[in-house]
């Protein structure tokens, strides 16, 4: 087996040096009964790289590549190029193959790098303290619900109707176990986010508001407005954003009054991957909160010699010392997403980073005036970034199973994200980045124009 | 020229004569290829991009509402062989499997093949998204049901969650699912067993679920005690997580026993399956009597650590947690196609008690990729020599190291996939802290330290069946060489280390005065790279 160096000779002269007459004599601890004589029946045996490289190909061919199609799908994951050399690095064996930083000395790489990261997106989100990163977004924002709860000492969660659904499902599931109260509610389908539905739910018990920026239909909630209504009732604002690169163009939210900041961070250096791995990020406005954020941080302090270093810090929050005390459960994160954000980060820097956001929105603002021209097509939002939510006159499930025979994904059906409520189906979510061209846009009209006829 | 120092960084001290270097202090703080390297917010300014984008006029319309971000964010940008480098060095910087043998008890630190990094990057595999017309992503939706049959398979169990992000995520969903079952035969129960050598996760996530946690005493040969835990058996206990093989690294002879007297008492077996190497092809949890154990699949299936994730931790489960299992997951029908199973569908599949969704979306796809290419590569017979290869490789290094470092089980028999040492007979002053740092001297990752919390001083050393004699043999000598000087208490020790990139790193003013973000601006345009200049 080509992972495996011990050759049969080393085996018996390792067995001697033990003084185990054979293999077995080592699981002399599981009981016989239970002990498995040969390979699991039923299972194949082992197989060549060749053979295996050759098996995964043939599932991957399977499956419609983005980049082999007109492609329009957002809603919480989204496709952007990214560079070469963030591939190259993340893959250099020693970031890829070390462990969490828990010997500083021969670890300041990724520790510098979590320290970096943590700045970055810091100052993104407009927070003076970010984590080294969560799962990814949907349980950074249930991290974030918990985290208000511990901070106000109230129980009672108010969710925008217009939160990712999947992301209110975690919170909703996890608080059946916390007993933390959700008061959800669905998107509004109206041009501006029903700000004032959602502040009139806010009351004295509430521990948070949380409310997606851009929101799941693609809408900039006014939330300045939020965190004051908030603010009033001695409850927490917490800011969602699926979408980092938007905060190239539009304000922070730390900026705007949240509290705490969560979102995703795929977007910047990880890909679409089907789902995962991808980045949770995890961010405070106020630094006197750090102490009941969950997860790893990473800090500066100074080596024997006195030169600057970095170590993991403030461990007292977490499992491993305060076990059933701690502020989450959370043990390994995603570091090597977070390297992959932070180099992408890098790359870009403020100039990139705005020039990234100003295209995506440019390209979002022509589809967006493009398939509004469409008879029976109407766009929704006033308001928008790279995604935007058009109503088109029919189940938006069915028309988007037709353009992809066409080869045309067309974009994230609301009858996907909400299967049980009817009256959202006519609504498509349709997301534009810098990788779509305007020929892709062309295709997309031309391709629902003949759907709709 | 600018000022090239603006941001007021140093170049880090040379480093004193104290240990053995001779040789002039350098003005740089480089020794050689040991280079220091700044922040990117000391290099980097806010006007240089490492990638071409096409520059938007201005009087573009803007839909962005009254939001348009005005002032600067403050993130620097560096050039694309300057990022290259800067990242480079800092890699330099790691210690990693790449490099040598990294013997993290507990932890796992095995080989990761490059074939699995090939396979997760093929564009039907990378380039999908999750929320993709189903027919669309019929082969992502096979490569998760396949490594699905796999584990149930390997582990005798009934079913398994696929989506839980990590190993700690995968107790909660398992926790979640014995809270769920119970649950629905109106059973409120509320204490959960642990022993008191568990991963510090077992507690947080039971309590993270509501439960109150408490202590399993282990016997004098480091086993859960099953007397003690048959007496404190009742109808307030919902479940007991054990660890097995335990963090001591043995296996829990007791477990069927264990598990017979907890299902008597209406409780359920959680297994934390952490340690799931020693064991994957000799014997399955499932005949054992387990309801739940997550894998981590970064540690037994090789997905890369990444330094801190991303992780992934499917969840078997028993058939009497089955049915309580979270959305989403995959389920092939006779007609051979897999089907995704969602809010939407869950009942059409007959499952309609699912506690709920852990997570966006379906799972770690990327470490599905690769977790499933090494499990083919392997094959039921290689999987068998994974574990037979790792405890062999842990028994070698504890019979040729507990004639001098004392071994609190070995009498008592073979140890599992790793060989655990406590500090007994160091000298005065001399600690196990001290040992781990002597030995990244000698080029070792250290073993994990200070846990299992049940011994004092522990050092858990788990090589892996990665490793070759040859190595094994050359960190037994760093071993044996290093205990040798902690017994005689060299005083060496307390300073080392002394080789590597930073001495010892001052943790108390790290947590005393913390500083988790870089305070201050860009470096200013026309910033030349200090790495480059060496000091002003």
């Amino acid at each position: 087996m080509r992972y495996l160096p011990l050759t049969d000779a080393d085996r018996s002269a390792m067995l001697a040096k033990i003084g185990a007459p054979n293999i077995d004599a080592l699981f002399v601890d599981v009981p016989e009964e239970a002990r498995l004589s040969g390979p699991i029946e039923g299972l194949p045996l082992h197989a060549s790289e060749m053979a295996v490289e050759k098996h995964m190909r043939q599932l991957s061919k399977k499956n419609l590549a983005a980049a082999d199609a007109a492609f329009f799908l957002g809603a919480g994951a989204y496709r952007h190029h990214v560079p070469a050399s963030v591939d190259h690095i993340i893959q250099r064996g020693e970031f890829l193959t070390a462990y969490t930083p828990y010997q500083p000395e021969i670890a300041q790489g990724t520790l510098q790098m979590l320290f970096e990261f943590q700045s970055q997106v810091a100052r993104l989100y407009g927070c003076a303290v970010a984590n080294a990163s969560m799962y990814d977004g949907s349980t950074a924002c249930w991290e974030a619900v918990a985290m208000a709860a511990r901070v106000t000492k109230k129980k009672r969660v108010v969710l925008s109707g217009a939160l990712h659904p999947h992301y209110a499902e975690v919170v909703r599931t996890m608080a059946k176990f916390t007993e933390d109260e959700i008061a959800g509610a669905l998107p509004a389908l109206q041009s501006t986010p029903d700000n004032a539905g959602l502040i009139a739910r806010i009351d004295d018990q509430t521990s948070c508001v949380v409310v997606q920026y851009p929101d799941i239909l693609g809408r900039i909630p006014d939330l300045g407005e939020i965190a004051e209504a908030a603010h009033a009732k001695g409850a927490l604002l917490i800011a969602v954003n699926t979408e980092p690169v938007a905060l190239g163009a539009i304000k922070s939210p730390g900026e705007l009054g949240a509290d705490i900041v969560v979102g995703e961070g795929q977007s910047i250096g990880v890909g679409l991957q089907f789902g995962g791995p991808y980045l949770g990020l995890f961010a405070v406005r106020d630094p006197k909160h750090v102490r009941q954020m969950p997860g790893r941080l990473c800090g500066e302090t100074v080596d024997a010699e006195g030169r600057r270093g970095f170590v993991l810090t403030l461990s007292t929050r977490e499992q491993h010392i305060r076990r059933e005390k701690a502020t989450s459960n959370i043990c390994t994160n995603s570091g090597l997403c977070a390297l992959a954000f932070s180099v992408h980060m890098t790359l870009l820097g403020e100039q990139g980073l705005r020039q990234l956001a100003a295209e995506n929105h440019r390209l979002a603002c022509l589809a967006a005036d493009r398939l509004s021209a469409i008879p029976g097509v109407e766009l929704l939002n006033e308001s928008f970034f790279n995604e935007f939510t058009i109503m088109i006159g029919r189940d938006a499930r069915e028309v988007v199973k037709k353009l992809t025979e066409q080869n045309v994904l067309a974009g994230v059906s609301l009858g996907r994200l909400y299967p049980a409520h009817d009256a959202l189906h006519e609504g498509l979510v349709v997301a534009v980045t810098e990788t779509t061209s305007e020929d892709d846009i062309d295709t997309l009209v031309a391709a629902l124009k003949g759907e709709l006829a | 020229m600018s000022t090239p120092n603006a941001s007021g960084w140093k170049p880090g001290t040379p480093a004193k004569d104290d240990h053995g270097m001779d040789g002039p202090p350098t003005v740089t703080g480089n020794r050689a290829l040991m280079l220091e390297e700044p922040l990117i917010f000391e290099i980097g300014t806010s006007q240089t991009t490492g990638v071409d984008l096409p520059d938007v006029p201005s009087s573009t319309s803007s839909r962005l509402g009254s939001f348009t971000r005005a002032d600067e964010i403050g993130l620097p940008g560096l050039s694309e062989p300057e990022a290259i480098r800067h990242y480079t060095r800092l890699s330099r910087q790691n210690y990693a499997i790449d490099l040598g043998l990294f013997p993290l008890g507990s932890c796992t630190m095995k080989h990761n093949p490059r074939l699995n990094e090939k396979v997760a990057r093929m564009p039907g595999f990378a380039d999908v998204h999750p929320l993709q017309p189903v027919d669309t992503v019929r082969g992502a939706l096979e490569v998760i049901n396949e490594l699905a049959v796999w584990l149930i398979g390997l582990t005798g169990m009934d079913g398994v969650a696929m989506s839980p992000k990590a190993g700690a995520h995968g107790e909660l969903c398992g926790i979640l699912c014995i809270r769920a079952a119970l649950e629905a035969r109106g059973d409120a129960r509320e204490v959960i067993l642990v022993p008191e050598s568990a991963h510090g996760t077992n507690p947080a996530t039971a309590a993270f679920a509501g439960y109150r946690v408490e202590n399993i005493p282990a016997t004098g040969e480091g086993r859960v005690d099953l007397e003690a835990l048959k007496s404190r058996l009742g109808p307030d206990v919902a479940a007991v997580m054990i660890t097995n093989p335990n963090t001591c690294g043995l296996f829990e002879r007791d477990m069927k026993a264990i598990s017979d007297a907890v299902h008597a008492a209406g409780a359920f077996v959680y297994c934390d399956g952490a340690n799931f190497n020693a064991i994957v092809g000799k014997v399955r949890p499932g005949d054992l009597g387990v309801d739940a154990m997550h894998i981590n699949l970064h540690k037994t299936f090789s997905t890369p650590h990444g330094g801190g994730g991303p992780g992934s931790g499917p969840v078997v489960l028993s058939e009497a947690l089955c049915p309580y299992g979270p959305l989403p997951f995959t389920a092939r029908t006779k007609d051979g196609v897999v089907h995704l199973v969602e809010e939407e569908n869950a009942e059409a599949f007959d499952h309609k008690h699912a506690f709920g969704r852990m997570t966006a979306f379906h799972g770690q796809m990327g470490m599905f990729t690769r977790a499933l290419a090494y499990i083919l590569s392997h094959g039921a017979d290689g999987l068998k020599q994974v574990a037979e290869d790792a405890v062999l490789n842990a028994n070698y290094v504890l019979r040729s190291c507990d004639d001098l470092l004392e071994a609190p089980f070995g009498p008592s028999g073979p140890c599992m996939h790793e060989a655990l040492f406590s500090d007994a007979g160091f000298a005065e002053d001399t600690t196990t802290l001290d040992l781990a740092k002597a030995l990244i001297d000698e080029g070792y990752h250290p073993m994990t330290m200070y846990f299992p919390l049940v011994v004092h001083g522990a050092m858990l050393v788990e090589p892996t069946e990665t490793e070759s004699k040859a190595s094994l043999d050359r960190f037994i000598m760093a071993l044996r060489s290093t205990a040798e000087r902690a017994k005689a208490g060299d005083p060496t020790l307390k300073t080392a280390p002394h080789y590597a990139p930073r001495r010892r790193l001052d943790e108390t003013q790290a947590a005393r005065k913390p500083v988790l973000a870089f305070d201050g601006p860009c470096a200013p345009a026309g910033t030349p790279q200090l790495s480059e200049q060496g000091g002003s």
